[in-house]
């Protein structure tokens, strides 16, 4: 679903990438970890289409970027920790423009079957700079997969984010990952990543370094997993 | 239920849709705009002399430095408030073609320009006593010159809005960029206010047609790699 070749990105002098290899199947949920500055979230963002690589291949549900923006964007869906939505607009109107740009047809009962998804169906008529932070998120994942994209970007979508706050993002994440979506989400809670992903693989300085599938941490866990491959 | 790319009209159409519902419900930007305006006109009136002649050489400069420096605050505005909850990656993000975003915007902007416009031009009629801007001609070189000063700014504001100095910066780029339009704009108004002949008139407005379409064309081909890291 997602295959990535000896990505180099840089900002000026700045080396920011350097031949990055990632390479995820249909239906993996992949927690992308690492350090401050590894890299995470311009590596998302390129997957993104946000962002063009400076050097090496990108492709996304079968299609190259960045010749294919269009038809990869039409593929995707993306959750940063801003939850691009627009205050001044009620949590149902946002969603309505989000679809009008998606170019959905008939979609006032998809709107409404991922309002109840995300729990805020009593709140469509409400503005979202009325909301709290976690259902701001929680709105941000629904108008991430209102287009029932095939694969979902999570950037850090616990930022900010209470106990509960965490605790509801992670059903509205399993609801998210459980419809057979292709999902990489960068995160720094290793616990939670734990929880929800099946694949961990680890940025750092730019590359992959290490990857491991859940059913690999026998003895151990995911933090000695982590740690391992930092200091390696 | 399967996305497809909207048509470039359609997701132009939601932009707008989207700026318009938003702007009814807190009114930052256009009372920002009309509060400046009022003011810049009221000092104007207590700092110059309102015999009949100076009346007319002064009104089309007056109007025009008001409407460009409320335009600016509106630019900024509108740009802003994509930028700093992450907005503009969501309409990046959109399958649509990225023109669809620059048209949305700009046509977002020159209505709150215009709306603006509206509001000030009685207003300056009562204050300085003019009925000379009623004129149709008059009103047609103001929606021209809004359509050039607000195309070259949305596009200059999608680049300006990514820096920390964006509310330094976009006049700074804006203003050189912008000179020929609000000369044009300004020669063709008074040309019209003082009564002069419609041949003084028609370099000015022919400058102000060409100076459109050029910026239009300029911005729909480049703001794809504006607005792209």
């Amino acid at each position: 679903m997602i295959e990535v070749k000896k990505l180099v990105k840089r900002f000026g002098l700045k080396t920011i990438l350097r031949g990055l290899d990632f390479h995820v199947e249909p239906g993996e949920f992949v927690a992308l970890l690492g350090p401050n500055g590894a890299g995470k979230t311009t590596f998302l963002r390129i997957l993104a289409s946000l962002s063009r690589p400076s050097m090496g291949s990108v492709k996304v549900a079968g299609y190259s970027l960045p010749n294919d923006s269009a038809n990869v964007r039409a593929r995707l869906g993306v959750v940063s920790h801003m939850p691009l939505l627009y205050p001044d607009l009620t949590a149902e109107e946002n969603l309505h423009f989000y679809a009008q740009m998606y170019g959905l047809a008939n979609y006032q009962p998809r709107i409404t079957e991922v309002l109840e998804m995300i729990g805020l169906e009593a709140r469509r008529k409400d503005l979202v700079r009325t909301f709290s932070r976690g259902m701001q998120q929680r709105l941000a994942i629904g108008r991430a997969v209102l287009h029932d994209p095939e694969v979902v970007l999570f950037d850090e979508p616990y930022t900010g984010l209470d106990q509960d706050a965490s605790e509801m993002l992670d059903e509205v994440l399993r609801s998210v990952a459980a419809k057979g979506r292709t999902v990489v989400m960068t995160s720094h809670d290793l616990a939670r990543a734990e929880d929800l992903a099946t694949r961990f693989d680890i940025l750092s300085r730019g590359v992959i370094a290490a990857s491991a599938k859940r059913e690999d941490f026998k003895d151990s866990n995911l933090l000695d997993f982590y740690k391992k491959s930092l200091e390696s | 239920m399967k996305p497809s790319a909207p048509s470039l009209l359609k997701a132009t159409f939601a932009i707008v849709q989207k700026d318009l519902a938003a702007e009814l419900r807190s009114r930052e930007l256009l009372s920002a705009m009309l509060v400046f305006s009022m003011l810049v006109i009221l000092i104007f009136n207590f700092a110059l002399e309102l015999n009949i002649d100076v009346r007319k050489s002064v009104t089309a400069g007056v109007l025009w430095t008001t409407f460009a420096f409320a335009g600016t605050l509106g630019l900024n505005r509108s740009m802003a408030v994509e930028k700093d909850r992450g907005c503009m990656d969501g309409l990046l993000l959109a399958p649509v073609d990225r023109s669809a975003i620059f048209f949305g915007k700009a046509i977002s902007n020159l209505a709150f320009m215009l709306i603006v416009e509206a509001i000030v031009i009685p207003m300056y009629a009562i204050l300085y006593n003019e009925t000379r801007i009623f004129q149709p001609e008059f009103l047609g070189v103001l929606l021209l010159g809004s359509i050039g000063y607000i195309a070259v700014g949305t596009l200059l504001s999608a680049m300006s809005v990514q820096t920390r100095t964006r509310d330094v910066l976009l006049p700074i780029l804006l203003f050189p960029v912008a000179v020929p339009v609000l000369l044009a704009s300004v020669k063709a108004s008074g040309g019209i206010i003082t009564g002069a002949p419609f041949a003084e008139i028609l370099t000015p407005l022919n400058l102000l047609i060409v100076y459109d379409i050029v910026f239009i064309a300029i911005s729909f081909m480049v703001f794809d790699y504006v607005v792209e890291e």
